[in-house]
């Protein structure tokens, strides 16, 4: 028998309610309200009532409403079809919803029930499996869709019969498994899995060392990021930290990106909405849109689903991972998250932390970053959730509590300048300020020098600093006025604004200059350094800006233009003939 | 609003605050409008059989043996064509001497709008302010405030914009505003021939604070009868933000919640989102576009307020006095419209989004030759044309009395480009100088 309750108070979206039996927390309960019912989750048990946080608007509830109680905690569908898929913050497919309005207590199946799947076995009867092993397989749009053994199972299992080759649904049984005792098991091809919990069914989780190539030259060739790494980008608004989203999930090296728009802008989601399924996959040469799902909890949708959304986009990340793919999870904005915990923690009178966020946030955040990583499946191959997360800093300030949570669980931090958003240098990252903790990890070393380049590592901390240098020398300039300090300042800053406008520049709007390839970033480092590393005469301070203006010009055009193509290699040959103009001769170098 | 026969009437008031109080009712719902002593009120907390109710014109004067009734509806507004023209206190009764409108009768801050229901925006507001049309193209179904000093001419900007902008309807919600205000607004409107188009929500400074609330609901609630129903284009006014959210911050201060950042409610984005998020594109045609205002103390943006704000519009609008050429100009470094990529160089012509950022650019080069005088440097000869560029900048194209085509804009710019700089120093692509530009691409 099911325990039920009786609502007994209101206060916003925080219900107490009076129970007849137990109850757990986190359970997932349906207030009966005007013929529909609304979704809550139980997040206080008091000595009086239940507190539930309710997944809708609770205009109009009254005392004495029926509440009945699941047993189960929130969970996530976990089958083929969530791939291109939009869902809200609790998994509901957003399309399958009728009328322009969302309507309180309207939910919708995650998946296609009715859809038949081609399934192919991969396991054989007789096999031993153990939950995330892989019984069977069905292509999903073009990745193969492993058909997994519940995660939810213990311990070792026998397969005792398994589906031939076919189309079956969903909810079809596609295997029977066998415990120790004798237990029979069946399998569909959809298991659910409580969305809090992380997912562990692998062998290992070692280090992260593979290069995620993303196409962004002030990631790539600055701070790189990892397959299975994690990074958060704060950044006051306005600093363009959308639209570096965006690129990323358009270019990165990854097998599926699930995108988490966390109470952010609903023009922001309508956007990837209307240009993912238009926009082609450089990767696969079909549409954005077919590796790609979008968990949009928008800022005015209800609040509590919003912290769900975050939670769900994860545990379809990690579901997919199991299948040995590469994930990139972005979450657009985790501060938006917090503050709807806040605002629980708030209605619920608990005492406050620093900013009135809950205590336990750092906690929260770092488990959830924890979630992240690479692994070994149980069948030795390999698969990663790399985790981007957005954090809109309250007043651009980096020492609010939810940025200062973040820096200590993430791994790489991208942050994004307002003088730099402001002289419209975009992406506004800050290439000095900004650190990846990967550059130090030896088996990262080791992994781009074979793959890249042996220089590739000398060159980025070359890179760093010049443009360290480069800094100094504008702030003496600026307390010294231009002919106050020696001619070959001015050289370093200049050339540090080269490498400032060829390679951490970038027009993410330009066809060809908004992704840049490895080779070709490689190739662009190349010459800038060289550049860098030339000494140059110059006769006056005067001559200096004009100079390197020229070259960055030269440069950026290049940057225009199709790599290798004839006018590229025009304004190469141009460039070549800038230099030599005021080459330093050997004689003057003596 | 009369009570309807046989409603119960409750006569025992056990608990009163500022703002609210309490008393034991049954069968009552969350938000639901009651009235009591005749003063209107609405339910937040429901605990047991004990209701708190806030008052919403204050409880001065409120007896412990008051007479409460509850209405059975939350909120609600009748909208029908009759809304055109007329002006109308938070609660939505009129307030120019005309009578009550008809219409259906709906609840305000109804349901949020399904995001794959919605269509990407891509139909642009021309202004003819250069400010706006060039640097920060404005959108339908957009949302943007103004972030201005309390003595900048905001309200009078607004009142342009809502004129020269090609929209269906107009709809004013005034927080707070002072009466002065009110009248030149109602002015303006009159004047230009516009007031059928137009419909206002005022809730002044001789108003009580807390009705303030629900006057944005109000103005989108009657923006969503018009944008759905008739799908027409509907521009949404909202003057002044930063009064509606310290009227949030009175309310939730005499509910006893735990403040956060500069003593705003824990749920300050939520709340100042569920308002904004009402702009919208819809796919048949109609759309909600919102413009704003949001004072700042001190212009300081890093307050609460326009902070959040920030996070939710795209985009924001400064104002700011250029005493170069003594005009208050659009500024162009912090304003920022975000959805302006959806139509520069689509809608408008291909070489608008280099113009744009080569002349901000050039801008603040001159900003940066201006530090140095001021620091008592020697210019460069760079950077006195930066200045001189800077200068024509602001006059031709900054300045909020510009009234021109976004073409003309662009070609402007292109002429002050030519008349001062190399082809070296604006760095745009070549193929885009050839086809538009006036500038000697072999003149170092």
């Amino acid at each position: 028998m099911a325990t039920t309750g009786k609502v007994a108070g209101i206060i916003s979206n925080l219900v107490m309610v009076k129970v007849d039996g137990p109850v757990s927390q986190n359970e997932i309960c349906y207030i009966h309200f005007a013929g529909v019912k609304l979704m809550a989750e139980v997040i206080r048990i008091g000595a009086l009532y239940a507190y539930l946080q309710v997944f809708e608007s609770t205009r109009g509830l009254k005392t004495g409403t029926e509440v009945e109680f699941t047993g189960h905690l929130l969970e996530a569908t976990l089958g083929p079809g969530i791939l291109s898929k939009n869902f809200d913050g609790l998994q509901n497919d957003l399309n399958k919803m009728e009328g322009i309005f969302l309507r309180k207590g309207e939910y919708t199946h995650p998946l296609e029930p009715y859809k038949l799947w081609e399934f192919k076995p991969l396991a054989k009867e007789g096999d031993t499996v153990v939950a995330g092993s892989w019984l069977g397989e069905v292509t999903e749009n073009w990745i193969p869709h492993k058909i997994m053994v519940p995660f939810i199972l213990d311990g070792r299992y026998k397969v005792s019969k398994i589906n031939s080759e076919g189309s079956y649904k969903i909810d079809d049984i596609i295997a029977l498994l066998i415990d120790g005792k004798g237990d029979e098991y069946r399998v569909t091809m959809v298991q659910k899995w409580p969305i809090k919990i992380p997912i562990k069914a692998y062998r290992e989780k070692p280090r992260p060392f593979n290069f995620m190539e993303t196409g962004i030259r002030v990631i790539d060739c600055i701070n790189p990021i990892v397959e299975g790494g994690t990074g958060f980008i704060p950044g006051p608004f306005g600093t363009g930290k959308t639209v570096l989203q965006h690129a990323l999930s358009k270019q990165a090296e990854a097998d599926m990106i699930v995108v988490a728009a966390c109470g952010e802008r609903a023009n922001e989601v309508v956007e990837l909405f209307s240009e993912f399924p238009e926009l082609d996959d450089p990767r696969t040469g079909r549409k954005l849109m077919e590796r790609t799902t979008i968990i949009a909890n928008t800022s005015n949708m209800p609040v509590a689903a919003r912290e769900a959304s975050v939670y769900t986009a994860m545990t379809i990340a990690e579901y997919y991972r199991q299948m040995g793919l590469k994930i990139l999870l972005l979450a657009d904005s985790t501060s938006r998250w917090a503050q709807a915990l806040r605002e629980m923690s708030n209605r619920m009178e608990e005492l406050p932390g620093p900013d009135a966020f809950p205590m336990d946030l750092p906690a929260i955040i770092s488990n959830f970053y924890a979630r992240a990583g690479y692994v070994r499946l149980h069948n030795e191959k390999t698969g990663s959730v790399t985790f981007i997360g957005t954090v809109s800093p309250a007043g651009g300030n980096l020492k609010e509590p939810v940025t200062e949570a973040t820096k200590k669980a993430a791994r790489c931090f991208y942050s994004l300048s307002q003088n730099r958003a402001d002289s419209k240098r975009y992406p506004a990252i800050d290439a000095v300020d900004s650190y990846s903790k990967y550059l130090e990890y030896p088996e990262f070393i080791e992994f781009v020098s074979q793959t890249i380049a042996g220089n590739w590592i000398d060159q980025i901390l070359e890179v760093k600093n010049i443009l360290i240098r480069g800094n100094e020398a504008y702030e003496q300039i600026n307390i010294l006025g231009d002919d106050g300090v020696p001619i070959h300042y001015h050289e370093i800053f200049w050339k540090s604004e080269v490498i400032d406008f060829v390679i951490l520049q970038q027009d993410a709007f330009d066809k060809i200059d908004a992704s840049t390839p490895i080779p070709r970033q490689k190739y662009m480092m190349d010459k800038v350094l060289e550049v860098c590393n030339t000494a140059f005469t110059f006769n006056k301070f005067e001559e200096v800006n004009p100079y390197f203006k020229r070259i960055i010009n030269v440069f950026k055009q290049m940057n225009y233009s199709e790599f290798q193509s004839e006018p590229f290699s025009n304004y190469e040959e141009e460039l070549k003939s800038i230099i030599n103009e005021k080459r330093k001769t050997e004689e003057q170098a003596v | 609003m009369e009570p309807i026969a046989f409603q119960k009437i409750y006569t025992h008031i056990s608990q009163v605050t500022k703002a609210t109080c309490s008393l034991h009712a049954t069968g009552v719902g969350n938000e639901e409008m009651a009235l009591v002593n005749d003063r209107l009120a609405q339910v937040v907390k429901i605990e047991g059989d004990l209701v708190t109710l806030q008052i919403f014109s204050g409880t001065e004067g409120i007896p412990t043996d008051s007479e409460v009734v509850f209405l059975g509806h939350a909120p609600q507004l009748p909208v029908s064509e009759e809304l055109c023209g007329r002006f109308f206190n938070a609660y939505g009764h009129p307030i120019d001497g005309g009578p009550e409108v008809e219409g259906q009768l709906v609840e305000i801050g109804g349901p949020s709008v399904n995001p794959v229901r919605r269509k990407q925006p891509s139909e642009l507001i021309a202004t003819g302010i250069a400010g706006i049309d060039l640097n920060n193209t404005i959108v339908t179904g957009q949302k943007i405030p103004f972030f201005a000093d309390p003595d900048q001419p905001y309200n009078q900007v607004m009142a342009m914009v809502a004129l020269r902008a090609q929209a269906d309807k107009i709809i004013l919600g005034g927080m707070g505003i002072t009466n002065d205000d009110y009248l030149f607004f109602k002015n303006v409107f009159e004047n230009a021939g516009a007031i059928d188009r137009i419909i206002s929500f005022v809730n002044t400074t001789e108003d009580p604070p807390v009705e303030r609330l629900l006057v944005p609901d109000m103005a989108l609630t009657a923006a969503e009868y018009f944008a759905v129903e008739k799908k027409q284009k509907v521009l949404v006014l909202l003057t002044d933000m930063t009064l509606y959210a310290d009227a949030l911050s009175i309310v939730s201060n005499r509910m006893d919640q735990i403040p956060s950042k500069d003593s705003m409610p824990g749920s300050l984005y939520s709340d100042l989102a569920k308002l904004y998020e009402k702009a919208v594109q819809f796919p048949d045609g109609g759309s909600i576009t919102i413009i704003a205002v949001t004072t700042l103390s001190g212009g300081d943006i890093t307050h609460a307020i326009p902070d959040n704000t920030g996070y939710i519009t795209e985009g924001q609008l400064f104002l700011r006095k250029d005493t170069d050429i003594g005009k208050v100009i659009v500024d162009p470094f912090r304003s920022l419209s975000r959805l302006r990529q959806l139509v520069i160089g689509k809608k408008t012509r291909e070489d608008h989004p280099q113009v744009m950022n080569t002349a901000v650019r050039l801008y603040a080069d001159a900003a940066n030759a201006k530090t140095k005088i001021e620091n008592g440097f020697d210019l460069t000869d760079y950077d006195k044309r930066a200045m001189s560029f800077a200068r024509e900048y602001s006059e031709k194209l900054l300045a909020i009395d510009i009234n021109i085509e976004i073409d003309t804009m662009i070609d402007t710019a292109w002429k002050l480009f030519g008349k001062y700089f190399s082809y070296a120093e604006i760095g745009i692509k070549a193929e885009l100088v050839e086809k538009y530009g006036t500038i000697n691409q072999h003149k170092n």
